[in-house]
């Protein structure tokens, strides 16, 4: 049970010095609570990828404040000290392509996270079973990622993303290469998990067959994000 | 914690095994690179061993009979058995020449030994076939290496010879085979003149009226038959009493006899300081060049192997995996190439080793510092691949 989900106030990012500076976020506020899956859109060059690795504690901000949970990460110049860990624990990923670990079955693409967090790799395996299970792939725990479907890879994906039970997944275009059904299947797929494991889940998406599902949209356009209700579209 | 090194291994199998395979061979022509220089400095131990001696009396102010020309008197011997110290003296003649048996012939090192007396120095130490020459002329014992049996009859100069005994790892220090005959028949093959150079030596000499003259009958015929005669071999090989050092019986030789003397420690460095050395730094520029392609392709085959997983590690990266263990990985892995490529290697060169014209050794010693050579180079060779991926951003696996 996560409190606060992700808060982010007055993030700004700067590329470069001088003359040649280019400020890709200009001083963002998002919050987003457990449970929860906005949608952050814009055209491309808003600075969406930018918003994303700030968030995902890739990037360092130039100023601004986030937190995480009840963890301050940054706070106008000063960050946690440890990033690898914080994304380890805190953060999961969803990335446009599933990118698993081809030399990993699906079992231990999932498992290797809580490995790397130092839990014990039968617990681990445990944790990723019974995500798979969750998320409907069980069957395929010994198969290799190159013998699984496009959706099957982004189903793994996501329970690699959940298996740290982190308190925010940050999506980056989860349903690009997919079609419109496969594509809302992984959108209510990221709303159950979202509701049963608390985890406040961002998108970042320019698909416009899984906007209309999200209940809060975050538009970001010239390094600004405006807030906005979206539909909220069910698709039982 | 999972071994990520191990299980890309295990997924790319067949690409892991046919680059070790790759590397192996290369790293089994340094092996035998390394077994080659062995061998010829075996062969050249193996030369001071199977003569027996503990003193080489050659020429004064030569190296002596392997280095080079070297001439004493053949009755020299008789004046340093009576020497303080010394035990056994025998004369021996060395040429490296053309052995004929029938339509072929063979590069060997005939050998002039005094025949019977088994034990004396200079003879061959042990047969695997046959019996030592027993007769003053004639017969041959030949090194099994160079392809002769039992009963062949070898062609020197102008002589034939039979092959009455065989024996082994009995070479010269260039690796060619011994062929040991009695020696008064090897001085005559050294010196020995065609026919018209002997009619017209013989023709010079009685023009010659110092030699011819009438007043003194025999005289003319005493002068050509020591002319026709060798009364010289290359060296006397001497054997010490027990009780005495080489030094100490070497000293006196010098002195009295005004001859060069060496013991076996300075003939071993005549062999390999001098002989071979050109040879040995030749292999040994190769042994380097091979070792430097050798690191070159390990890491040219780690890097790319690197490259080309850029994707996967900026994820693992991004998750939060260690540097540490994204480097273990790739200096698991390059290691794991290296130790796969050294068994090929070995391999392939204790299996062409056989095969090679020439005596090619391969010590254990030298195998394990080759396994701990290949080790350090391919963990060298993995520090490009590993500087690569540290420098990868995890920020590659989020927007492309």
């Amino acid at each position: 049970m996560h409190d606060t989900g992700i808060r982010v106030e007055k993030l700004r990012k700067r590329y470069g010095k001088g003359d040649t500076a280019v400020d890709a976020l200009k001083g963002v506020d998002m919050q987003v609570s457990p449970g929860e899956v906005v949608g952050l859109i814009g055209p491309s060059g808003s600075g969406k990828t930018t918003m994303l690795k700030c968030l995902g504690a890739v990037i360092e901000p130039t100023d601004g404040r986030m937190t995480l949970g009840d963890e301050v990460i940054y706070d106008n110049g000063w960050r946690i000290k440890d990033l690898r860990a914080l994304r380890r624990d805190k953060i999961g990923f969803v990335f446009q392509a599933p990118y698993l670990i081809p030399f990993l079955d699906v079992t231990d693409n999932v498992a290797l996270l809580p490995m790397l967090a130092g839990r014990s790799n039968a617990d681990s395996r445990k944790r990723a079973m019974e995500l798979l299970d969750a998320l409907d792939v069980g069957h395929r725990a010994r198969a290799m990622p190159s013998q699984l479907s496009g959706g099957e890879q982004q189903r793994v994906s996501i329970a690699r993303a959940l298996v740290n039970h982190p308190p925010v997944i940050l999506a980056d275009e989860p349903t690009a290469p997919l079609d419109s059904v496969r594509a809302l299947a992984v959108i209510r797929i990221l709303n159950q998990m979202a509701r049963q494991y608390e985890t406040a889940i961002i998108v970042v998406t320019h698909d416009e067959k899984i906007i209309p599902t999200f209940k809060r949209i975050y538009h970001i356009r010239d390094g600004h994000t405006h807030e906005e209700a979206g539909e909220g579209r069910t698709f039982e | 914690m999972i071994n990520l090194a191990g299980r890309d291994i295990q997924h790319a199998w067949g690409k892991f095994i046919f680059t070790g395979v790759g590397l192996g061979l290369l790293i089994g022509v340094t092996l035998t690179m390394a077994g080659v220089y062995r061998g010829m400095v075996d062969d050249a131990m193996v030369l001071l061993d199977n003569s027996a001696a503990d003193l080489w009396v050659v020429q004064k102010d030569t190296l002596g009979p392997y280095a080079e020309p070297s001439s004493v008197q053949d009755d020299l011997y008789r004046g340093l058995l009576g020497m303080p110290g010394v035990a056994r003296a025998a004369n021996v003649t060395y040429l490296t020449m053309q052995v004929r048996q029938g339509e072929r012939d063979v590069r060997a090192m005939v050998v002039g030994v005094v025949p019977g007396d088994l034990g004396q120095p200079g003879q061959p130490r042990y047969l695997v076939d046959g019996r030592h020459i027993s007769r003053s002329h004639y017969e041959a014992v030949a090194d099994v290496t160079a392809g002769f049996s039992l009963g062949d009859r070898l062609r020197i100069r102008r002589n034939d010879y039979t092959v009455v005994g065989l024996t082994r790892r009995m070479v010269s220090s260039g690796g060619d085979p011994m062929v040991f005959i009695p020696l008064k028949d090897a001085q005559e093959a050294q010196f020995l003149k065609d026919n018209d150079a002997l009619v017209q030596q013989r023709r010079r000499t009685a023009a010659n009226p110092a030699f011819n003259r009438p007043e003194v009958p025999g005289l003319l015929d005493a002068v050509i038959a020591s002319q026709s005669a060798n009364p010289h071999v290359n060296a006397v090989l001497v054997q010490i009493k027990p009780g005495h050092t080489p030094d100490e019986v070497a000293g006196p030789i010098r002195r009295w006899k005004r001859l060069q003397v060496y013991t076996r420690a300075e003939m071993q460095e005549i062999l390999i300081g001098k002989l071979i050395a050109t040879s040995a730094r030749q292999i040994g520029m190769f042994l380097v060049i091979l070792a430097i392609v050798s690191a070159a392709i390990v890491a040219f085959i780690i890097y790319t192997l690197t490259l080309g997983k850029i994707r996967e590690i900026a994820v693992l990266k991004l998750i939060g995996t260690r540097n540490r263990t994204i480097a273990g990985m790739i200096l698991q892995q390059a290691v794991g190439l290296g130790v796969l490529g050294f068994v090929v290697g070995k391999i392939a060169a204790t299996f062409w080793a056989g095969i090679f014209p020439k005596y090619v050794l391969l010590l254990p010693g030298d195998a394990v510092r080759g396994i701990v050579a290949v080790v350090v180079m391919c963990a060298l060779a993995s520090l490009l691949a590993i500087h690569a991926a540290l420098k990868v951003d995890p920020a590659e696996a989020i927007g492309g």
